[in-house]
């Protein structure tokens, strides 16, 4: 059932017109001097420093870094939930005040409501949108990650894979123009996590629409995006900006290819000299 | 050279061997492999629970026949089964004091559920807005928290004089026990959801009060079942209080006004049948929980 859809992306057929509304042009954030500042009284930590970044309609952009050095906290701001202490956010213009249908999220692990059956999660965001199709909606995206055949059934039923796709699947039945990704597969065996990024690319593929992946896994980002935005902790911020030109569509025998290699080199390397420069200044 | 006679053993013999000798092991074998399953079966914990709950309350019945029969108990303090069976028909078909044993269960069933009723439907909501929100949680706390630990009979003085001896003072108190369970339950379950569903929820675009239908409600909902089956037990264990005063029936007040008479058959036989309608209405109300709630007995694939 997994491997069928990696067909479909090498096919580039349609899925079952779940994608009819594709957007095109949505999808334009713009983070202009965005700084987070968590804290109260006894302290304060900077969790993201000063940042700026435009990230272009339907690209697929990696935020990639070590854990704690802000990129959930920077893809927070971009979902609503953290507020900037100081800059803004944009999407296609507007000023993001809070969370929205306009920006699917896909978490980590356990967010698929377990109260719900795997249709009554994906159809959740239509019918709260009125959508007046709702259902035919969600069955469609069911069957666009392929678990029809457990539409009846609760996510502590499913595996890991599974359910992280049904969160795809929810994530986008309310057509976003942006698709938030909080290190999806993260939780996932190593496998499992080479299909779902397949899966993945194929689904994005058809949408088209903008993608911010949070990843600490350098192969991960290699393989998934346009555009790879290395970050760095205390005080979390943007250390490198590189473009992926891999060319799509990508397999994971890619893998091997020099320009792979050489991209996930300069990352590693990126990341090595910003890990010395932090444990020097510790030892100063 | 060995040959296998069974699952998991072996005879070690070179041939010719002796016949004889393998069919005794083989009888072994079998008695070993009869021991086994029943060792598994007494393993099984749900089962053996299940035995053990039988046994001891089987033992409990033999004594309370033994103690009785004997003469080692006196009778006007614990008669025997019969007597207390004798009580039972008795009051099931003659009544007591005017009130048949249906009378006085329904009587009392009508109060219990009266009350925890009332209970839930305010307890459940508020304890979603006090979950919800820290100013109402701030309001009303101070309040739920001093009147919880007064003792029921303390409050009851007060009801009465404020309702009346009638029937409203009755259900307040019920009402009153009842409710700080299921509110002190419904903060903890709402405190519980895991925030991801709600931020997942948000993301989806629910409003707060989708949020309340979608997520707090059923996200608190086994929590609040708990919590709804302990408040049940503190709401009998005023029935007999809040029946003490001005009643004419009801099973508590039977006990009650048996007790003044030394009818301890009757008495004993009321809290008998007044245990077993709350075992009842326990199962019951679990048993709505696993409608309302499918997702929480489904099991993994």
């Amino acid at each position: 059932m997994t491997t069928s859809m990696a067909k479909q992306d090498a096919e580039g057929s349609s899925l079952n017109g779940a994608s009819k509304r594709s957007s095109s042009d949505r999808g334009l954030i713009e983070i202009d001097d965005v700084k987070v500042v968590y804290g109260d009284k006894t302290g304060s930590h900077t969790a993201v420093d000063s940042t700026t970044i435009t990230i272009k309609p339907r690209e697929f952009v990696c935020l990639l870094g070590p854990s704690g050095c802000g990129k959930s906290t920077l893809l927070s701001a971009i979902a609503g939930f953290v507020e900037p202490s100081d800059g803004t956010v944009k999407l296609d213009g507007e000023l993001i005040d809070g969370p929205g249908p306009d920006r699917g999220m896909v978490f980590q692990q356990y967010s698929l409501l377990p109260w719900k059956t795997i249709y009554q999660n994906i159809e959740m965001g239509p019918r709260l949108a009125n959508d007046i199709e709702a259902s035919k909606t969600a069955n469609s995206f069911l069957e666009m990650v392929g678990l029809s055949k457990y539409r009846d059934h609760y996510p502590v039923q499913l595996s890991g894979g599974m359910q992280q796709r049904v969160g795809i699947a929810r994530a986008l039945a309310t057509y976003p123009s942006v698709m938030l990704m909080d290190e999806p597969f993260g939780a996932l065996d190593a496998q499992t996590r080479l299909v779902m990024q397949e899966n993945l690319l194929s689904i994005w593929n058809e949408f088209g629409t903008t993608v911010v992946f949070v990843t600490h896994d350098v192969d991960e980002a290699v393989f998934l995006s346009d555009r790879i935005l290395v970050m760095s902790a205390s005080p979390g911020r943007i250390i490198a900006d590189l473009k992926n030109d891999v060319p799509r569509p990508r397999l994971q025998s890619m893998s091997t290819r020099e320009d792979f290699t050489k991209l996930k080199l300069k990352c590693l390397e990126v990341i090595r000299a910003e890990s010395m420069r932090a444990f020097e200044m510790q030892n100063t | 050279m060995s040959t296998v006679i069974g699952e998991g053993y072996t005879v070690e013999a070179d041939p010719p061997y002796d016949q004889h000798s393998i069919s005794l092991r083989s009888r072994d074998e079998l008695m070993a492999l009869r021991l086994n399953r029943f060792t598994a079966w007494l393993q099984n914990l749900e089962l053996r629970e299940y035995l053990i709950s039988f046994t001891s309350v089987t033992v409990m019945f033999a004594l309370w026949v033994f103690v009785t029969e004997t003469g080692i108990a006196n009778e006007l303090f614990l008669p025997g089964p019969v007597a207390i069976y004798d009580a039972f028909t008795r009051v099931l078909f003659d009544g007591y004091q005017g009130s048949t044993l249906i009378e006085h269960v329904g009587t009392s069933l009508y109060r219990i559920l009266s009350g925890f009723g009332l209970a839930c439907l305010v307890g459940i909501p508020l304890g979603i807005a006090m979950g919800m929100s820290r100013s109402v949680h701030a309001s009303f706390s101070p309040f739920i928290e001093f009147y919880r630990p007064l003792p029921p009979l303390g409050l009851y003085t007060l009801l009465v004089m404020w309702l009346g001896i009638g029937e409203a003072s009755k259900l307040a108190l019920l009402f009153l026990a009842g409710l700080p369970g299921i509110i002190i339950a419904t903060i903890q379950a709402v405190n519980d959801i895991n925030p991801t569903f709600i931020r997942a929820s948000k993301t989806l675009g629910a409003t707060r009060m989708q949020l309340i239908k979608e997520v707090y409600l059923p996200g608190a909902g086994p929590t609040i079942l708990t919590g709804m089956r302990i408040s049940l037990g503190f709401v009998y264990t005023v029935l007999v209080a809040a029946e003490i005063v001005a009643a004419t029936a009801g099973i508590g007040w039977m006990i009650w006004d048996a007790a003044k008479f030394l009818l301890s058959d009757i008495v004993i036989m009321g809290l008998i049948v007044l245990g077993i309608t709350g075992v009842l209405l326990d199962l019951v109300m679990r048993m709505i929980g696993r409608i309302l709630m499918p997702w929480t007995t489904v099991r993994k694939l």
